[in-house]
């Protein structure tokens, strides 16, 4: 296939991988926050070029609307972002440059090397009703099984972030620390 | 367009979650880290179901992928602002109190 999805394609492809790059050497870590909402978006694009709709939507709302504000929370929250140094200083720069790229370059060759059944029709159809009649059917157990695992998060997410104290402390008490 | 460029694009993407993970001593970057990582096995998983099975179920374990990414993040912010009340940083060395 040639012409403007191809070209989509390599767009796409150009800014996921440039701003992940950019989210793993940026020094400052706002800057780092803010290349991961590109590298998002870019991987939101890829789901779209593979027919994959309902998963491009989840992927701009959960990753983009849910996991990046909590991510921008914790860097507000927790560090003296001011100061590059304190917020995020390095280490081990280079042998961790060596293995990612001797990884990528092993990663890339069996990716490219195998050869991968991939039948030949590409049909690009809505995926939306099918993924709801699964999740009700097939994968009924997984989906509940998330929920569960959903409702723990929330309890714990609930139970860590609470002040140090007592049980029972009152509210008022905990406002003046 | 075809599977190996997609699989190409995974492997971009993790080795750059995992250098982000190995060089990073603030835990919020560490966690990008970990999204990316994240990332970058759903778009294999979406790739591989289109592009070979051209069945569903890949794009439904990229929908478990994440459901488990939003409650890790949810989790690992708690944890975060907790440690960050108790020494004062969210740096990854600093956490060591556990130690013997």
């Amino acid at each position: 296939m040639t012409g403007p999805a191809d070209l989509v394609f390599y767009l796409l492809a150009a800014m996921t991988v440039g701003s992940a790059i950019l989210v793993a050497i940026l020094p400052n870590i706002i800057y780092s926050a803010v290349a991961l909402l590109f590298t998002f978006a870019g991987v939101a694009g890829l789901y779209v070029l593979t027919s994959a709709d309902f998963l491009a939507a989840t992927q701009i709302l959960i990753y983009v609307g849910g996991i990046l504000v909590l991510i921008m929370f914790a860097v507000f929250l927790s560090s003296r972002i001011s100061t590059v140094k304190l917020s995020n200083p390095g280490r081990f720069r280079l042998p961790a440059a060596a293995v990612c790229l001797g990884l990528f370059g092993v990663l890339s060759y069996a990716a490219v090397s195998t050869p991968f059944p991939v039948k030949p029709v590409v049909s690009y159809q809505a995926s939306t009703a099918e993924i709801g009649e699964l999740l009700m059917t097939r994968y009924l157990l997984p989906f509940e099984v998330a929920s569960v695992l959903l409702l723990a998060a929330l309890i714990g997410a609930a139970l860590l972030s609470r002040p140090e104290g007592r049980e029972d402390a009152a509210p008022g008490k905990e406002e003046a620390r | 367009m075809a599977l190996e460029k997609f699989l190409v694009i995974g492997a971009a993407l993790f080795c750059c979650g995992l250098y982000a993970i190995l060089t990073r001593r603030n835990a919020v970057a560490v966690l990008m880290g970990v999204e990316l990582i994240l990332n970058a096995a759903n778009v294999n998983f979406v790739a591989f179901s289109h592009y070979v099975s051209r069945l569903i179920g890949g794009q439904i374990f990229a929908v478990f992928v994440i459901v488990l990414a939003a409650a890790e993040a949810a989790v690992a912010l708690a944890i975060f602002l907790r440690l960050f009340a108790t020494t004062g940083s969210v740096e990854v060395d600093m956490a060591d109190t556990l130690r013997g």
